[in-house]
């Protein structure tokens, strides 16, 4: 496979080979031609590969077929396996079911406000910071600062923050002169701004970062050579910028969509999905039917459909957008 | 872009300033308030939310520094992500090794399968998970969440090592078989020394995703016993969900390990994120 990353607790981006950190002293660089046929024993083999596949199989393989399997069955998860197949039952319940529909509405929303406001900023920002100014260091240390945070331990801050018996967003807005209560996490149609705000607060500066990495990774001559020829600022940025930042560009989208569809930790934390499913996620609603409500057939269902989703937009997404990437600027895109 | 005079090179910067201490704002005042509302009582809070504590109340933070549950639950999450990931990093350094260096039948379809582990959603298997570990009682053991850890680092890991092993040019291995070095030997004391980087690499990005993770230990650990510190910030909000500050002070207290391992690890964590690369 042409590797589909979709797992942002431990995000992971495409690079070429020129990262330093993922090249042994001495290289060079020159890769994998001078591996041999060789031929281990089976027994070593077996000692090398067995730890990992027997990991592998049984907390990972074996848990995600099971939910395959139990997603067509009605079965609140007691006494042995589930019996009471019902087919497609739980997925024609879904496609009706107004909190999955609304997951779904909330994932194109916030995809949306990321693409327009978080990623520009991400990428403004590591353009200001490329720039050689003193004190650059420290601010690119701050600004990674919230990425680092635990999730949930974030949401219990911003939840204090935004709190209902005046909280600190009440109180700053307060001293600007606005003497308004505002629901900020319980009004129905705000609550799903402010998520997107502390998500933005959260998640920029790993953007940034990749920002940062992908703009380094320009050469300087190019700019240089064009400078000589004349090019203006706009000029350089329209011509040489954009272009050779398209493919951190495209995996950074490509990373942010994925990490909205499995949101959980921080949403969980902050508002348990609420008020009245408006900040909902389809991991909340998984946990709710399956951990709750001990409706494991349905929540299986729920959690294959949030697989599908990701895979159906990791298909697509690779083919049209990431396609020409995989080809051209990244070395081995596919395998070796 | 090319300001050459002293006078533009000054506006220039100070228009760098100014972004960048607002977005500077924008980042660190939920943290400040964090930091100083631990040092203020209630009353301060609703008071005097904006400025710095007056008088310095260090009750609070005291308060938590001397909870035995504080400490059980920072030991707990030290210990669940040390041990997955050294499990991780030995299991996931030992495959691609195999994977990098011998030819076999089946590889191929091997490392695939792996590498198929990336785009599972953890949430997909948190399910199952919870009904395996209830069924073998492991519910409120630290292995009902090192071992799904593990098991779900194991993609990622495997890839980046693997695609580091490769580069490892052939020579150096074969120089320590006309040593007599046999593929244990090669692999422990040769091998893993000289990826000391990218071994960090991935432990940093294991340590780190074990240290935030909330979902699994949400559902395995019912009783205390084992509770992690995101479970016990969670908690604690709810014990003393009237007492902000002493919250307050329990997130910033619960925070400062990952600032302090930041401040360390910060170039092992960057090119992680950075390189943890799918080159596979």
């Amino acid at each position: 496979m042409s590797s589909v990353n979709s797992k942002p607790p431990a995000p992971a981006v495409r690079i070429d080979d020129s990262q330093a950190s993922s090249k042994p002293a001495g290289a060079g660089g020159a890769p994998r031609a001078k591996r041999r046929g060789r031929r281990p024993g089976a027994a070593t083999l077996t000692v090398f590969i067995a730890p990992a596949l027997v990991l592998f199989v049984l907390f990972v393989l074996f848990p995600v077929l099971f939910a395959a399997y139990t997603a067509f069955f009605r079965w609140n998860g007691l006494g042995g396996l589930p019996t009471d197949f019902v087919g497609l039952e739980n997925f024609k319940t879904l496609i009706g079911d107004e909190v999955f529909l609304g997951d779904m509405w909330r994932i194109g929303l916030i995809t949306v406000l990321s693409i327009a406001v978080q990623l520009p900023l991400a990428f403004g920002l590591a353009m200001l910071l490329h720039q050689n100014f003193p004190g650059r260091t420290a601010f690119r240390l701050l600004f990674f600062v919230p990425y680092i945070l635990t999730e949930a331990v974030t949401a219990v801050l911003f939840s204090l923050i935004f709190s209902p018996r005046r909280g600190f967003a009440d109180s700053l807005l307060a001293g600007l002169g606005f003497d308004d209560r505002i629901g900020w996490l319980s009004d129905r149609g705000l609550v799903v701004f402010v998520l997107f705000g502390i998500l933005t607060w959260k998640f920029f500066g790993f953007h940034m970062i990749l920002y940062l990495a992908g703009r380094q990774n320009i050469p300087e001559e190019l700019y240089e050579a064009a400078k000589v020829d004349g090019a203006t600022g706009g000029q350089l940025f329209r011509y040489i910028t954009v272009p050779l930042m398209g493919p951190t560009v495209r995996i950074t989208v490509f990373l942010s969509v994925i990490g909205t569809v499995q949101l959980f930790d921080l949403v969980y934390v902050l508002t348990k999905g609420g008020p009245f499913h408006a900040s909902e996620t389809l991991a909340i609603t998984m946990y709710e039917q399956g951990f709750v409500r001990n409706q494991i057939g349905y929540a299986s269902a729920l959690s294959i459909a949030m697989f599908l989703v990701s895979l159906v937009f990791a298909l697509i997404y690779q083919r049209y957008v990431l396609g020409r990437d995989l080809q051209g600027s990244l070395t081995n895109g596919g395998r070796a | 872009m090319s300001v050459t005079t002293k006078r533009g090179k000054l506006l220039r910067n100070t228009g760098f300033y100014a972004a960048a201490f607002a977005a500077a704002i924008f980042v660190a005042t939920p943290i400040l308030f964090a930091l100083l509302g631990g040092f203020k009582d209630n009353e301060q809070l609703r008071e005097n939310s904006l400025g710095l504590p007056n008088p310095w109340n260090w009750q609070h933070y005291t308060d938590v520094l001397v909870d035995a549950t504080f400490w059980r639950q920072l030991g707990n999450s030290v210990f669940i992500a040390v041990a997955s990931t050294f499990i991780v990093v030995a299991a996931a350094a030992a495959v691609a090794y195999v994977f990098a260096r011998f030819e076999f039948r089946g590889r191929e379809g091997l490392f695939t399968l792996f590498a198929a582990g990336m785009m599972f959603p953890f949430a997909v298997a948190v399910l199952p998970l919870f009904i395996i570990l209830r069924t073998f009682e492991m519910l409120n053991s630290p292995f009902g969440v090192i071992l799904p850890q593990a098991a779900f680092g194991l993609p990622l890991t495997i890839i980046i090592l693997r695609s580091f092993f490769r580069q490892i040019p052939g020579e150096v291995e074969e120089a320590a078989t006309i040593d007599g070095a046999g593929p244990w030997r090669f692999f422990l004391q040769i091998l893993l020394p000289m990826s000391r980087p990218v071994l960090a690499t991935v432990s940093v990005l294991a340590l780190v995703g074990s240290w935030n993770s909330y979902l699994l230990p949400l559902v395995v650990f019912t009783k205390p016993t084992w509770q992690t510190l995101p479970l016990g910030v969670t908690q604690f909000q709810g014990e003393y969900s009237s007492d902000t500050a002493k919250v307050l002070a329990y997130v910033m207290l619960a925070m400062l390990p990952a600032l302090i391992f930041y401040a360390f690890a910060e170039r092992q964590l960057i090119s992680g994120l950075t390189s943890g690369g799918t080159k596979g």
